[in-house]
């Protein structure tokens, strides 16, 4: 898989006529979307020319350490999104943190120690930054569902505590119906990938003129890792968040409070 | 003494639920009484800790409610919402669950007597009953815990006549028969008369007088 092809500035330009048109239908249909589209666009130029710069800089380096310091920081900010899409939660940072970690410890572990890839950069930040990535949004949602489950639910909760069930008993439906909001989307994209959208690394590697059963593989692989690490990471965030909502004596704690 | 409270306050966010509660709950049966919003729910949810106050102390038979465990307290001081809210599936996996907990052996057809239910409602799903039944099975769900107190949140609120006549003999029963102890919040005077000998009354949080009932009365 040696395949490399330029891009040029130009061409990246050229493509801006394509926000240009969604800007127009924003404009055109009043959806007062414009500011946002050129912010997005900016945005993009400039956080994804730096992680480039960064990424060719620990590619050059070669060395491990700098991939776990960016893997760090990737699960630092993914934590730090997704706890504002999970305010209900009570202190949702954390339980965010242990959920990124682990799935992106044992998904790159498992990739590595299966002899899927090897542990080098080149690998390793490329499919880092994807399973964080969908472990954060995975993971965000699954919590986002849990504060409303346990909001909407809190007399059939406490009915159930009034019985001298442990909190971990009470939650139990509401933690599992999270769980599965939050694998779900995956779960379903991966049914149908092939049929009603083309996934993008295979899109980015028939680009750059790989052999189409190479694309195909490495994206099954990616699509795999994606799985275990987006389950691992709503199972451990869910796992965790729950108690955040109880107190030492399986009381449930105001809302707020 | 079945409960004592002194000083006993909570406060939810800004408002003062409870202030400065004293009381006593002998054994037997106990109404709470008052007008909505005198912090009569509060006061109940407190004697199984599933909520804690924010300042006194409250023992149950002598010992301070903090030295129990929570878990063990309130499956033999066994609360039931106001608004039932049962677990998904039938009636007898309800009060199996509660069994369980507990640690005792299921006789559903017995709770569910106890709670006025024919065995038959057993294998009923909870989704199909009606509220009064729901209210019911509540009912027989703590009573599968055999608890040594029920405390019961407006217990006949969501019953017509003749279901809330069937509930108040069935508790006067448990009452009489198995000597549980009651701890009943009605806002409905004539229901606390009719079903316990000693109440207490609170106004905005305050207990304004607590005893027989025929005292209270006068």
């Amino acid at each position: 898989m040696s395949t490399s092809i330029h891009v040029s500035l130009g061409q990246v330009a050229a493509a801006l006529a394509l926000v240009a048109l969604a800007t127009a239908i924003s404009y055109w249909r009043r959806t007062d979307l414009e500011r946002d589209i050129v912010v997005a666009t900016l945005r993009s130029f400039v956080q994804l020319t730096a992680i480039g710069y960064a990424i060719k800089l620990i590619f050059d380096a070669d060395t491990i350490w700098l991939v776990l310091g960016l893997l760090a920081v990737m699960i630092v900010f993914g934590a730090l999104t997704a706890r504002s899409r999970a305010k209900e939660v009570p202190d949702a940072f954390w339980p965010l943190l242990g959920g990124l970690t682990i799935a992106a410890a044992t998904t790159l572990g498992l990739v590595v120690a299966l002899g899927i890839f090897e542990p080098t950069p080149r690998y390793l930040v490329p499919v880092g930054g994807m399973v964080i990535g969908n472990a954060m949004t995975a993971s965000a949602v699954a919590l986002n569902r849990l504060g409303d489950e346990v909001a909407e639910s809190r007399a059939a909760i406490e009915a159930t505590l009034a019985l001298g069930a442990t909190a971990r008993e009470a939650a139990e439906p509401f933690v599992r119906r999270a769980l599965r909001s939050g694998t779900i989307a995956l779960v379903d994209s991966t049914k149908t990938t092939g049929l009603i959208f083309f996934p993008g690394t295979m899109v980015g590697m028939l680009l750059a003129g790989a052999d189409p059963t190479d694309a195909v593989r490495l994206q099954l692989i990616l699509l795999y890792a994606l799985l275990g690490s987006v389950a691992t990471s709503a199972l451990v965030a869910t796992g965790l968040a729950y108690r955040n909502f109880f107190t030492p004596a399986q009381q449930l704690r105001e809302p707020g409070g | 003494m079945l409960f004592e409270l002194r000083e006993v306050s909570l406060n939810r966010g800004e408002r003062r639920v409870l202030d400065a509660v004293d009381a006593d709950i002998h054994p037997g049966a106990t109404a709470i009484v008052g007008p909505s919003g005198a912090g009569k729910s509060t006061l109940l949810r407190l004697l199984n800790r599933l909520a804690d106050p924010d300042a006194g102390t409250i023992a149950y038979r002598g010992r301070a409610l903090a030295e129990y465990d929570p878990l063990l307290l309130r499956r033999e001081v066994s609360l039931v919402p106001q608004l039932p809210s049962l677990l998904p599936g039938t009636v007898e996996s309800n009060l199996a669950y509660a069994a369980r907990l507990a640690g005792k052996r299921l006789d559903a057809a017995a709770c569910l007597g106890h709670a006025g239910l024919g065995a038959e409602f057993a294998a009923r799903d909870v989704a199909e009953l009606s509220v009064g039944e729901r209210q019911r099975t509540m009912l027989a769900r703590a009573l599968a815990q055999e608890p040594a107190v029920l405390l019961l949140d407006e217990p006949t609120s969501a019953l017509d006549q003749a279901s809330r006549d069937a509930v108040e003999a069935t508790l006067k029963r448990l009452h009489g028969e198995l000597e549980i102890s009651l701890v009943i919040v009605s806002h409905d005077p004539e229901q606390a008369r009719r079903l316990a000998d000693r109440e207490l009354r609170l106004e905005a949080g305050r207990a304004v007088s607590s005893g027989p009932n025929a005292g209270a009365r006068a």
